[in-house]
């Protein structure tokens, strides 16, 4: 015990400092702490706006930014061109639906197909035709004597790529019919994601081996096909579908991409 | 020997005898079966070769492995109005199931509730059954409302590796389904035509696609993949539940008897 406490002239004073002091200090705390709660819960809405914005915007941005700015490849030997672009048909979004468009491109098959594919990105004439995310970006591209092409792309393929068999499909055709179409030699593609063997493009379509590149049209480059030949509901007999995985085969018109062989039942 | 006399002596030489009896019998025993069975099978051998037909082991359809895609933290294809694919294939995979049993079937799920196993996990279960086939269910995030689509891996052209394993029988874990593309196609077919039948707008041919789940299963497999996610409510979704489950389970049927009989 301490010498106050021992002596009874100082006892009430010590209790009602003692008492004074915390509860004093306690009030102050309290009012403190009552301040920032309440400054909290007035700023919280606005915070939690800002941060939704800066979430959107950067996004928004960047893609507007890639779109205007974004340097186009060109090569001394860039003829300006028509390509025959695969994006999704306005009218039966189930298939790809061949549009024309004037492109430079360049006599180097590599640098040829890095335009096309950066064109089949930023160049959809709407969102609702978009094959692969505008996001996306085509980090490097080559081609082997062989004519086995590797396309490595940046995360955002995967990522902003709308889930399904159907659209995977779809935005794996996009790529192939398109490099297929336009003279570019490639045989078969080789799909990488940043630079990785992926397991699938978005949870369903199947990355592991190749997938077969049209040979082109015989009119490709210069005319494109008619509207109805779309790959998976309509295809044209003179535009070969390309099954996904491995076969390229004549599409018979009215026949919604069908197994081939065997008809059912 | 003198050890043989004590107590413990007397408990060990016992049984060694007895043992040491049982074999010198079992073996004469066998000497004796094989003598009786030889002479008669022996001299028919050359003069009546033999003509019995090999019955080969009848193929039954038992098992249907139901999978429901996705699951956990993947929720597959996700709507903008919160619909997500992994909680609408497992609802369809308990009606499936119920069907499927109806007509006898043992179905298997891949997961029963908000579990996520790896493709591999789910191909294992296919590959651990005799006789089973494997259904990989999806909902798409594109496409025709209200439609259905059924897939299967297309004839992949053969490696050179690939086409050595099929001679000497064996596969690649990866490439297990590379012997079921057949039976995979015809199993497709038969469910297509159903879904047809049930939804109008759906084609009345399969589709192929690499979908990846179906590489690793060493069994008829497809995927089937309902449109789709972009609807504004779960409702259209949750109605067309019955008539894949019914229509799945006419096409199980009609494939059995082909797969029994080894029709084609």
């Amino acid at each position: 015990m301490d010498w106050r406490a021992r002596s009874p002239r100082f006892e009430p004073f010590t209790k009602r400092e003692a008492s004074s002091a915390l509860s004093k200090g306690l009030k102050t705390t309290i009012v403190i702490l009552t301040a920032m709660v309440v400054m909290g819960l007035i700023t919280l809405p606005g915070l939690r706006q800002a941060v939704q914005r800066l979430r959107r915007t950067p996004k928004t941005e960047e893609q507007a930014r890639r779109e205007v700015m974004r340097e186009p490849i060109s090569t001394p030997t860039d003829v300006e061109a028509h390509a025959l672009m695969y994006w999704l048909s306005a009218a039966s979004p189930a298939s790809l639906e061949p549009t024309a468009i004037q492109l430079p491109l360049s006599a180097d098959p590599a640098e040829r197909s890095k335009q096309l594919l950066n064109a089949l990105i930023a160049r959809a004439p709407a969102p609702e035709n978009r094959t692969l995310p505008a996001e996306a970006i085509l980090l490097a591209f080559y081609i082997q004597p062989d004519g086995t092409a590797i396309a490595d792309f940046s995360d955002e393929i995967v990522s902003g790529m709308p889930s399904g068999i159907l659209s995977e499909q779809l935005a794996v055709q996009s790529i192939a019919q398109t490099l297929g179409a336009n003279m570019t030699g490639i045989r078969q593609l080789k799909i990488l994601v940043h630079g990785q063997e992926a397991e699938t493009l978005a949870g369903h379509l199947d990355l592991y081996g190749l997938f077969p590149v049209p040979s082109p049209a015989p009119a490709a480059g210069t005319t494109p096909a008619a509207p109805s030949a779309s790959i998976a509901a309509a295809p044209s007999p003179t535009t070969p579908a390309v099954t996904g995985s491995g076969q390229t085969k004549p599409a018979s018109a009215g026949q919604a991409s069908p197994a081939p062989g065997k008809k059912a039942p | 020997m003198s050890h043989d006399w004590n107590d413990s002596g007397i408990l060990v030489a016992v049984p060694s005898k007895l043992i040491c009896f049982f074999f010198v019998w079992t073996i004469a025993a066998a000497q004796a079966f094989s003598s009786q069975a030889q002479p008669e099978q022996a001299p028919a051998a050359p003069a009546q070769p033999s003509v019995t037909p090999s019955i080969p082991p009848k193929k039954s359809l038992a098992v249907v492995i139901l999978d429901p895609a996705h699951g956990g933290p993947d929720l597959g294809a996700r709507g903008s109005s919160g619909i997500s694919e992994s909680d609408v294939v497992l609802s369809y995979a308990r009606l499936v199931r119920i069907s499927l049993e109806a007509q006898g079937l043992r179905v298997i799920l891949t997961r029963q509730a908000n579990d996520a196993p790896s493709f591999d996990d789910r191909s294992k279960l296919a590959k651990a059954q005799r006789g089973s086939i494997f259904i990989t269910l999806h909902v798409s995030s594109t496409g025709p409302p209200g439609t259905v689509r059924v897939y299967s891996l297309p004839q992949a052209p053969v490696k050179q590796d690939t086409a050595s394993a099929l001679h000497s029988g064996l596969l690649p874990w990866d490439r297990a389904q590379f012997n079921f593309i057949d039976q995979s196609r015809r199993l497709a077919e038969l469910i297509q035509i159903q879904m047809a039948q049930r939804f109008h707008g759906s084609s009345e041919t399969p589709f192929e696609a690499p979908v990846r789940q179906l590489r690793t299963v060493g069994a008829p497999a497809v995927a089937i993949e309902v449109s789709s996610v972009s609807l504004p409510d779960r409702a259209p979704l949750d109605q067309m539940g019955p008539g894949l489950a019914d229509g799945l389970a006419r096409a199980v049927a009609a494939f059995r008897t082909l797969y029994e009989t080894g029709g084609k």
